[in-house]
């Protein structure tokens, strides 16, 4: 079994004739041809922690994203390639409104994938919580390449927080999969649509995730197929009815 | 967590004709009570889903207690119990059926 | 019930706050107590659950015009987000498309995901800042109101990111990471989590509002959150490249001009506050006079 892809080696399986995204300080940036026309890369390497001033470049290159397309007249696909730490913890990105700037990121990626580019995930390593909520997260949909990991917390803080012995909370981890980090459990939950095949060319992976985007968020219809959130889509669509209903 | 139930035959069912209430917060030392008007009027029926175990004798007393000073016919009680005092069991109780005779 | 302008936002549960918000018996609410929609996995970890898992969903009326309403239970869990407390959220936010009311509120009052089903909350978050998205571009104003205890952190605080305003008291808090996490992580030099001025000073409303992170500051009463509401919903940015362009810029201009700040009221010095260390102790009414003069403070860049 082949180990983790890398960056390098991901953006040569997407772009064959050739590419010009570039890493700097952890933050993916760029484009290359793609299916006749383009598609746009961002996105983090290195398991590099999300602070403000990188939600912002982040966020900078989507609206570039957005704003060559009501030009140009075609919509690019965007790419978010993911392999992050956290957001950045620390007290001046609380101080700066880390919240607005991850928020911000994601509402860029929600507006382009409104006005018709499509959006697509790729976790290839790590990320977890507030960084994984405004990149990979904010994508129409997710993929996966095997050996990723996104967490929200590593079991061994769970621990420490819940105060429950970490052997106990792995035993329990065994069976469910709606707590512990891992892809398979993200897969469960529906957050993750499908997991990529490395040994095969991933733009031709890509471009046929791109023609069958789902027309809405089916992440909790996935979640109960899967059996990883046995009951969000019932309550979601009961309150839906009884909101019509009345 | 326990699960206990005790169920009560009452002489007057209780006035008004609020169908459900809800009053307190599942939290540490808290619960929270929903009641239902759902039973025949000379039932009532109390249902605890508690954290603390082995406190058994102590809910039936205070569920006892209740319904001997409430007189909460035709109510199906529930609560969820994140460790409350006795006392504040009562005064939860007390406050959900001034609820439903509003 | 006491009247709306005695009723203190941070001490009333979410229940209370809705029945005192809206108005007088025009709640209706959706997935009620009496459902017994709970958590399907607290008991796996032999913890009590909630009838309604922590979150109050359901329409009225505010002044008269038809909206929705979500209130979280702060103190259920640190009003954290499950399976089904997302559901509810997601599924009064898509119920928004269908009925269209005049403006979705959301009463934050939470800690983020709940550790005990972290992947179903957290992709739940993701689906309500989906679900916000689209309703704000359908022209729907998506408010959210913070003044609980357990303020809007972690996911909560992105959620509140993407809402169209907000509105804030001096109590509420709003953050990616809590000073504990931080302390943990980064040790207590980097964030003493048991100095509440520091936490009030980096996270809580006043420096929220001051740096234009929320866009009315209001007294710790349902009335004043109330009609904060109202006045907010009249005035909401929408969801377009002009607004997030707008908003990019105002983001950027914040890091660049206060970047090397190492305290809230060293950012509060350079935004032309009189006397900056007064600023936790000023009464509302003194609070308000001093962002009204802070030009940062008030934008459509949300």
């Amino acid at each position: 079994m082949p180990g983790k892809m890398t960056l390098d080696q991901i953006l040569a399986s997407l772009f064959p004739a050739g590419h010009s995204v570039g890493v700097t300080e952890g933050l993916i940036i760029g484009e290359g041809p793609f299916g006749g026309g383009r598609l746009v890369v961002v996105g983090i390497d290195g398991d590099t922690p999300l602070g403000v001033e990188g939600a912002l470049v982040l966020s900078r290159a989507v609206l570039d994203a957005i704003k060559a397309g009501e030009s140009a007249g075609a919509l690019a696909p965007i790419l978010v390639a993911v392999d992050s730490d956290s957001q950045r913890m620390s007290r001046r990105d609380e101080l700066l409104g880390l919240y607005e700037c991850l928020a911000h990121l994601a509402k860029t990626l929600l507006l382009a994938d409104r006005l018709g580019h499509p959006t697509v995930g790729l976790i290839y390593g790590h990320s977890a919580a507030g960084a994984f909520i405004a990149t990979a997260l904010a994508t129409r949909v997710l993929a996966a390449l095997p050996g990723a990991h996104p967490s929200v917390m590593d079991l061994p803080s769970v621990a420490r927080v819940t105060k429950l012995p970490l052997d106990r909370l792995e035993a329990m981890a065994a069976s469910t999969p709606v707590f512990a980090p891992g892809l398979d459990n993200m897969v469960a939950t529906g957050a993750v649509h499908a997991v990529l095949d490395p040994t095969q060319p991933l733009d031709a992976q890509l471009s046929a995730l791109i023609a069958d985007l789902p027309a809405g968020d089916i992440r909790d219809r996935l979640g109960r197929e899967r059996g990883g959130r046995p009951v969000a889509q019932a309550i979601a669509e009961r309150v839906v009815r009884q909101a019509r209903g009345g | 967590m326990e699960s206990l139930i005790f169920r009560h035959k009452i002489r007057t069912p209780l006035p008004g004709t609020k169908r459900a209430a809800i009053t307190g917060v599942v939290a540490s030392g808290n619960l929270e009570v929903l009641l239902e008007r759902v039973l025949p009027p000379d039932a009532c029926e109390v249902a605890v889903e508690t954290a603390i175990n082995g406190y058994g004798d102590v809910w039936e007393a205070v569920v006892a207690d209740f319904v001997a000073r409430a007189q909460p016919g035709g109510l199906r009680i529930s609560i969820n119990d994140g460790g409350a005092r006795p006392d504040t069991v009562s005064l939860r109780l007390l406050q959900g059926v001034r609820l439903m005779e509003a | 019930m006491a009247a709306a302008d005695a009723v203190s936002w941070y001490e009333a549960s979410a229940r209370q706050r809705v029945a005192a918000f809206l108005d007088a018996d025009s709640f209706e609410e959706f997935v009620g107590p009496t459902e017994r929609a709970m958590s399907p996995h607290l008991p796996l970890f032999e913890l009590p659950r909630a009838f309604d898992d922590g979150i109050v969903v359901g329409r009225g009326r505010l002044d008269g015009r038809p909206v929705l309403v979500a209130a979280q239970e702060g103190r259920f869990m640190g009003g954290a987000f499950g399976e089904v407390h997302g559901a509810k959220l997601v599924g009064l936010l898509r119920a928004a498309l269908d009925v269209k009311p005049s403006a979705v509120l959301i009463l934050f009052d939470t800690g983020g995901v709940r550790l005990q089903e972290a992947n179903a909350g957290e992709t739940a978050i993701a689906e309500a800042m989906r679900a916000i998205a689209e309703v704000r571009a359908a022209g729907i104003p998506v408010i959210g109101l913070i003044g609980g205890r357990a303020g809007a952190y972690g996911g909560g605080g992105l959620i509140a990111g993407t809402c169209a305003r907000l509105a804030v008291s001096e109590g509420g808090r709003i953050s990616v990471s809590g000073p504990e996490v931080i302390e943990t992580n980064r040790g207590a030099e980097e964030f003493d989590s048991r100095d509440r001025a520091l936490v009030w000073r980096t996270m809580g409303g006043k420096h929220r509002r001051l740096t234009g992170g929320a866009d009315a500051y209001v007294a710790d009463t349902v009335a004043a959150f109330r009609e904060a509401a109202l006045d907010l919903i009249g005035r909401a940015p929408a969801f377009d490249r002009a607004t997030l362009e707008a908003e990019q810029a105002r983001l950027e201009a914040r890091i660049a001009r206060f970047g090397d700040c190492r305290d809230g009221a060293e950012i509060w010095a350079r935004l032309g506050v009189n006397d900056p260390d007064a600023v936790p102790a000023l009464t509302d009414a003194a609070f308000l006079e001093t962002a009204a003069g802070v030009p940062e403070a008030s934008h459509d860049a949300r």
